[in-house]
């Protein structure tokens, strides 16, 4: 059973489209980053899972039901962004009422609390909490009753880097224990490591998915080398331009090293007949990182062109 | 049915906490006693002047004060959820728009009724106790009558509220369209309701003038309340136009126990087309 299946899914707001034919899905135990320009439609899909609009046109299931229905919702944990609570309660008030809505034994939420490091402030009412205790609260509110499909918008704003770091850990370990996550942010290189997949969204279409060494792969962006000569730099440019056989390759130096960018189909080939010609001491490899891939996708089209409204 | 009661506890121990509740009741005894102490004073004397006179005296007051008090309770119910940002959060938990509306109303209603009740009740009480020679029976029956209008009538403002708060977007216009609401049916309607008499110099069919009242939920209260005295002497204005309706207490209450409920229904419908 998918976490959720999103099938030709397409959405329009007064008449202007926010999202066409996207396919999306998830399967348990697993991490989808979800990640897009402002306005590219993170916040529409979210709502579509759920429940909270429909489709004007394909299928959207959740957990094997219909988005929605309320014993669904019952197993899906969501912490919006710019989570805010009513400010005259204290935490343990707030998270005692979102128990009881959702039918969760009322012994969790002191566990919870501990959990997300809120247990010395747990009775202080929520208009003395900083940005970052507010978002701890929004994330026990997302853990309440143990969720199979966990929706996090922007969860380590206001975070602190141990925090977030606490944070990644407890994601992964409820990805372990068999629930499905996703993960929209804007930090790329934070959530690099922990996502299985990611899904690059542009004005309401899903442009990529895949996970990173797949993205890599549809990218085809260049593999950079980090070579340190062994018996002084123009002997080591000669040995480059002597293996590469006539490529093209980009050479910089900087540091006393080489810079060489490579076509991932190449990349080996061009190691081998390095470290043949005995002039390399070091080498480095610089795979493009999500962020690399991300901007490749998306295109530099300025800040005007990503400013539409969420 | 859990859900509604989680909402409406919420809402319950919210007017406890900002001491709405204790407010709203203090106030009502207060006037209440007042009336009551000071209620011959027109006849030149301090002490109380009878049932009746103290019962259409606190009528005349609550048409005033019920539906402002109870404007004020609830016109930020859904709105105010919206712009404090857990709207969207709640309904992704498994529950209804429906059960939402219904537990809001539950809350602030309970609010209003325990308010009413502990204010005038203490009133009444006081009366029956400090007055000499009161009919005792009399003032129960009245002080009865009196408390459930009011919180019918009140629940009736409760739900009109409602009908603003699922349908703006911004809790400042929700304010002002409640106190237009307040100012349309306090203090336009009779005089609108006078005017049209005037004007049509009689050519308006009778029998149908005295139904018009039962368009405004605050005349059906104040006649509620004054005809039940069998006593038309007390009906002034517009009012003695209730005279002549046919459908008697019974009708009147039916009439004020559906004006909490269309527009209770009404607010859901809206409710539920609403945006989120």
């Amino acid at each position: 059973m998918s976490c959720f299946r999103l099938e030709n899914v397409s959405y329009r707001y007064d008449k202007s489209p926010v999202l066409h034919g996207v396919d999306l899905r998830l399967e348990p135990g697993e991490i989808l980053g979800l990640f897009g320009h402002n306005g590219a439609g993170k916040t529409t899909s979210i709502k579509l899972i759920l429940g909270l609009m429909t489709p004007t046109r394909g299928k959207v299931s959740v957990l094997g039901g219909e988005a929605g229905d309320p014993h669904v919702s019952q197993h899906i944990g969501y912490l919006p962004e710019n989570v805010m609570f009513y400010p005259q309660l204290t935490g343990r008030e707030i998270l005692n009422h979102f128990a009881r809505l959702k039918g969760v034994p009322l012994k969790q939420v002191p566990e919870l609390l501990e959990q997300v490091g809120l247990g010395d402030a747990m009775n202080a009412r929520v208009k003395t909490y900083s940005k970052g205790m507010r978002q701890r609260l929004g994330l026990a509110q997302a853990l309440l009753g143990k969720p199979k499909l966990l929706m996090l918008d922007e969860p380590t704003v206001g975070l602190d880097p141990v925090a977030t770091a606490d944070l990644y850990r407890l994601l992964r370990k409820l990805r372990d224990e068999g629930t499905g996550i996703v993960l929209c942010s804007h930090v790329l290189p934070g959530v690099e490591p922990y996502i299985d997949r990611a899904a690059i969204l542009t004005d309401g279409a899903v442009k990529a998915v895949g996970d990173l060494a797949s993205l890599r792969r549809q990218t085809n962006m260049p593999v950079t080398l980090s070579l340190e000569a062994a018996n002084g730099i123009p002997a080591l440019e000669k040995a480059i331009v002597a293996a590469s056989a006539d490529n093209g390759l980009m050479i910089r130096s900087a540091n006393g090293r080489l810079q060489v960018d490579v076509r991932p189909p190449e990349k080996m080939a061009l190691i081998q007949a390095l470290l043949d010609s005995g002039e390399v001491q070091d080498l480095g490899i610089h795979q493009p990182t999500l962020e690399d891939v991300y901007v490749h996708f998306i295109g530099s089209g300025g800040l005007a062109h990503r400013g539409g409204a969420q | 049915m859990n859900s509604i009661w989680t909402i409406a506890r919420k809402e319950l121990s919210d007017s406890l906490r900002n001491r709405w509740l204790i407010a709203i009741a203090l106030v009502f005894a207060v006037l209440a006693l007042g009336i009551a102490w000071f209620g011959a004073a027109a006849s030149g004397q301090v002490g109380y002047a009878s049932t009746p006179a103290t019962i259409a005296s606190l009528a005349s007051l609550g048409i005033f004060l019920i539906p402002l008090i109870a404007l004020l309770l609830a016109y930020d119910a859904i709105v105010g959820e919206e712009e404090g940002g857990t709207l969207l959060l709640l309904m992704t938990y498994p529950l209804s728009r429906g059960q939402l509306l219904f537990g809001k109303f539950l809350g602030h209603g309970l609010t209003l009724a325990f308010a009413t009740l502990i204010g005038f009740g203490v009133a009444g009480v006081a009366i029956a106790v400090l007055v000499d020679n009161v009919a005792i029976g009399t003032l129960a029956a009245a002080m009865f009558r009196f408390i459930v209008s009011t919180i019918l009538l009140g629940w009736g403002f409760i739900a009109l509220a409602y009908m603003i708060s699922v349908r703006v977007s911004e809790k400042p216009v929700a304010a002002g369209l409640a106190l237009g609401i307040w100012f349309f049916f306090v203090l336009i309607f009779d005089l609108m309701l006078l005017g049209t008499l005037v004007a049509s110099e009689g050519k308006l069919n009778p029998e149908l003038l005295p139904w018009l009242l039962m368009l405004n939920p605050t005349d059906i209260y104040r006649l509620l309340n004054i005809v039940a005295f069998g006593d038309g002497a007390q009906l002034s204005g517009v009012l003695s136009l209730g005279a002549d309706l046919p459908i008697g207490a019974n009708g009147l209450w039916f009439a004020l126990v559906l004006w909490f409920v269309i527009p209770l229904a009404g607010a859901w419908a809206l409710f539920r087309r609403r945006r989120i």
